[in-house]
């Protein structure tokens, strides 16, 4: 669906304000294959990490029902960053802008945003966030492969089945950190950020409260480098 | 496969004190092979075979008199040969019947995830229940003899059983019965040793092999097969044995330490984001204030 279908849909439904296209519809396609992919192996995962979790197989039909598929939604959660990587990896890139936002975070944390310098379409947590998801799933993706074929390293290389669980572990742990952080700052926290990631919109004030440089951009008239930013 | 008559030490992957865990008590049973009589005739072979119900699999020469290189999921009983140059330049043929040790401290059950896939008896036996494995191969990095191996069909990890079936009913395990030279002894695990030791004298004192010895590894709190060597210094020798073995490291903090690191790190991120929410609570923006002219500008479509 193009930005123009976006438009005319919302029009035939009568909606008019001050709203703006955040992500495209691609782009939620996009971040929801990736959240039923990690969330599947989040929960297969904490399964094999602890006695005390392994109940939540049955949630997914049982422990080797859990086993088969965890690694081949990891492979779905892969492509999905990898191709997120792909067209997000401008919009990631840390700005001035950003330095000057993460030294002032204290107010974010605070929620005295009046105080903090405008950024662009990603504040330096976002941006933090994305990272550590691409190359968590990079170190997901080596280890993972290795533990699902453990049996095909050779005895001799057995030290890499033990680097494999390692950094299977560290690296999920971390995702899991950053994870926790997000749903609570995408549902809870930032009013408007869930709805946005479901219809694509985010009204013109939440654009200028929290996003001032893209706001900015977008309705200025300067030249955007995706399709998000389109009024609405 | 279990043997419900049997009662448990211990058992994978559960939370908690298993069920029935401890209650009784029994002799450790204990397989003992006298290396230095083991003519390498693989009758072991064929009788394990031959009572766990497997065909006969394909054999693969690497050199050797040995069937193929390593145990297989329906392959759990295999002699190592190995052509040893002793510091005379004489060449010693060393066989050694390769299977599961059963661990008292066993590598795989302590990596297991799935409850109960992994069973420890009090008589020592550890066994794999495979109705409540899922096949995620973790065994075999916890296993330090390299023994687990998984059936690509059935999803599942199998290995030696010692026989459980056999030893419930009192009977010795397969590949004992089979045993031409008397090599293979089965017994408790106090009178093995003692045969053992009493054999390793006899090696030293007549035979003329000083460095003769029992393999008992300390470091996974000794085994339920137990071997007589020549030379007991080199266990490396008898188809790669290994000199200390033990849990690896990685294994034990994974499933130690980490396990509560890791717990209480996801703990308090959850803690930690809740007690944001309380004390300074949502970022609300409020959607009739319209202050900048520019949004009036274009707003609407």
């Amino acid at each position: 669906m193009s930005t123009s279908q976006v438009i005319s849909s919302r029009r035939s439904l009568g909606e008019t304000g001050g709203r703006i296209l955040r992500y495209t519809l691609s782009e939620r396609v996009l971040h929801w294959l990736a959240a039923i992919t990690y969330i599947y192996c989040l929960i297969t995962g904490l399964a094999f990490w602890s006695p005390y979790f392994y109940w939540l197989a049955t949630l997914v039909g049982g422990g080797p029902t859990a086993r088969f598929w965890h690694p081949w939604f990891g492979l779905g959660f892969t492509l999905a960053v990898f191709w997120m990587y792909t067209i997000w990896r401008r919009d990631m890139q840390t700005t001035g802008a950003d330095r000057r936002w993460s030294k002032a975070v204290k107010y974010y944390i605070e929620n005295e945003d009046e105080k903090l310098p405008p950024i662009g379409r990603f504040n330096y947590g976002q941006k933090l966030f994305f990272w550590l998801m691409f190359y968590g799933v990079i170190l997901l993706l080596i280890s993972g492969v290795g533990l699902w074929y453990v049996e095909s390293i050779p005895w001799s290389l057995r030290w890499l089945r033990y680097l494999a669980i390692t950094v299977h572990v560290v690296a999920a742990l971390a995702t899991i950190g950053g994870f926790i952080i997000h749903v609570y700052m995408g549902t809870a926290m930032v009013r408007g950020g869930f709805t946005s990631i479901v219809r694509g919109e985010v009204t013109a004030n939440w654009a200028r409260t929290h996003h001032r440089l893209w706001y900015e951009r977008v309705t200025k008239g300067a030249p955007a480098d995706s399709e998000s930013g389109r009024r609405l | 496969m279990s043997q419900a008559t049997l009662a448990i030490r211990r058992i994978s992957g559960h939370a908690g004190v298993a069920p029935g865990e401890g209650v009784e008590r029994d002799y450790q049973v204990c397989k003992l092979v006298d290396t230095t009589t083991c003519i390498g005739c693989k009758a072991c072979e064929v009788a394990c075979l031959e009572w766990n119900g497997y065909e006969f699999s394909d054999t693969r020469f690497d050199n050797s008199y040995q069937t193929m290189p390593e145990t297989t999921w329906k392959y759990w009983n295999l002699i190592k040969f190995n052509e040893h140059e002793n510091s005379d330049g004489t060449i010693s043929l060393l066989m050694r019947k390769d299977q599961c040790m059963h661990c008292a401290d066993p590598g795989c059950l302590a990596a297991c995830p799935a409850d109960g896939a992994i069973v420890q008896y009090t008589n020592g036996i550890v066994d794999f229940q495979q109705q409540n494995c899922i096949g995620c191969g973790y065994c075999v990095s916890g296993c330090p003899f390299d023994i687990p191996k998984f059936n690509p069909a059935t999803k599942k990890m199998f290995k030696c059983t010692l026989c459980v079936d056999r030893v419930s009913e009192g009977l010795e395990p397969a590949c004992i019965k089979s045993c031409p030279t008397g090599c293979l002894h089965f017994g408790t695990k106090e009178d093995m040793k003692d045969l053992a030791e009493t054999r390793a004298t006899q090696l030293r004192d007549n035979f003329g092999f000083e460095k003769a010895g029992v393999y008992d590894p300390p470091g996974v709190g000794g085994t339920g097969v137990i071997y007589v060597l020549h030379d007991a210094t080199n266990p490396e020798a008898y188809g790669g044995l290994p000199k200390d073995p033990h849990i690896p490291w990685v294994v034990r903090f994974w499933k130690g330490p980490a396990k509560w690191i890791g717990n209480l790190a996801m703990l308090g991120g959850i803690v930690g984001v809740t007690l944001h929410y309380l004390r300074f609570g949502p970022k609300q923006v409020d959607a009739e204030k319209h202050d900048d002219p520019t949004d009036e500008k274009g707003g609407r479509p």
